[in-house]
């Protein structure tokens, strides 16, 4: 169960991700980016952290992509052009890339064996949900933390509206 | 039956997802879609946070996930209303024609 699920949303992950990549259009590419996050909740789910799933479906595929689909059709943004600067970022770009990957593979092939695996659900006994014990810890021990992430939500939404506003 | 799966694979799925990510980001000449690789690569890295605490049975991998998706959406508004405002005073998209600071 847990192999099949990983094998499916993991590939699924990597080729809407790869079709960012591919895509010309940016809708395209926020669409296949939609994909990408919706997997990646299904693998958080897997990985017992249920809360995280749900908030991943809200607020970034919800939200965040939403967003991102209504700046694109606001602006009315066509099929990117090629250039000389996109030219010396491929040659730049791929290799580049590619030694991130192989260095963080490399890394966490060799110390993979002290990590061991992982059972569907999670790791918590029965008796808590994720979502208590998340919040348990939220709501006392980083109460602080979690109050200044609304102050900073505040100064972006204003920062936002003073930025996109007319100027006249 | 229970066939397991290594954390490590989760984290070299990560890997992957985060390398595209860096690569769509030098590769792409639209703003937004460069945008969009960096949420590409956020995301990436919450997926290791998620693996790491499922592999050492702390709940305080969750809890940064949880912050800094409070932050890529604070900085996703603020992040598109400077294209917004990019877009109004200087009517492209393209990165290579933002080059007010470079002249």
């Amino acid at each position: 169960m847990q192999l099949a699920l990983f094998i499916i949303f993991g590939a699924l992950a990597v080729a809407g991700a790869l079709n960012l990549l591919m895509q010309r259009h940016p809708i395209n590419s926020a669409l296949s980016l939609v994909v990408v996050m919706l997997s990646l909740a299904v693998l958080y789910w897997s990985l017992g952290a249920e809360f995280l799933a749900a908030a991943q479906v809200i607020v970034y595929s919800g939200a965040i992509m939403v967003f991102f689909v209504f700046v694109i059709m606001l602006l009315n943004a066509g099929k990117e052009e090629r250039t000389t600067g996109s030219r010396a970022a491929y040659i730049a770009g791929i290799p580049g890339a590619a030694a991130i990957f192989c260095l963080l593979s490399f890394v966490f092939l060799t110390e993979g064996r002290s990590f061991g695996s992982t059972n569907l659900g999670g790791y918590l006994n029965h008796v808590t949900s994720n979502i208590s014990e998340l919040s348990a810890v939220l709501f006392t021990r980083l109460l602080l933390p979690f109050e200044v992430t609304s102050v900073l939500i505040l100064v972006a939404i204003l920062g936002a509206v003073v930025l996109a506003r007319k100027e006249r | 039956m229970h066939a397991q799966v290594p954390i490590s694979a989760y984290l070299i799925l990560a890997a992957v997802l985060f390398s595209i990510g860096v690569g769509a980001f030098l590769i792409k000449r639209n703003i937004i879609t460069v945008f969009m690789s960096i949420e590409l690569m956020l995301n990436a890295v919450n997926l290791t946070f998620v693996a790491f605490a499922h592999s050492w049975h702390q709940i305080g991998g969750q809890i940064f996930v949880f912050f800094v998706m409070v932050v890529a959406a604070a900085e996703a508004a603020v992040g598109l209303a400077i294209i917004i405002a990019i877009f109004r005073t200087r009517q492209t998209l393209n990165v290579d024609q933002i080059d007010l600071m470079k002249s």
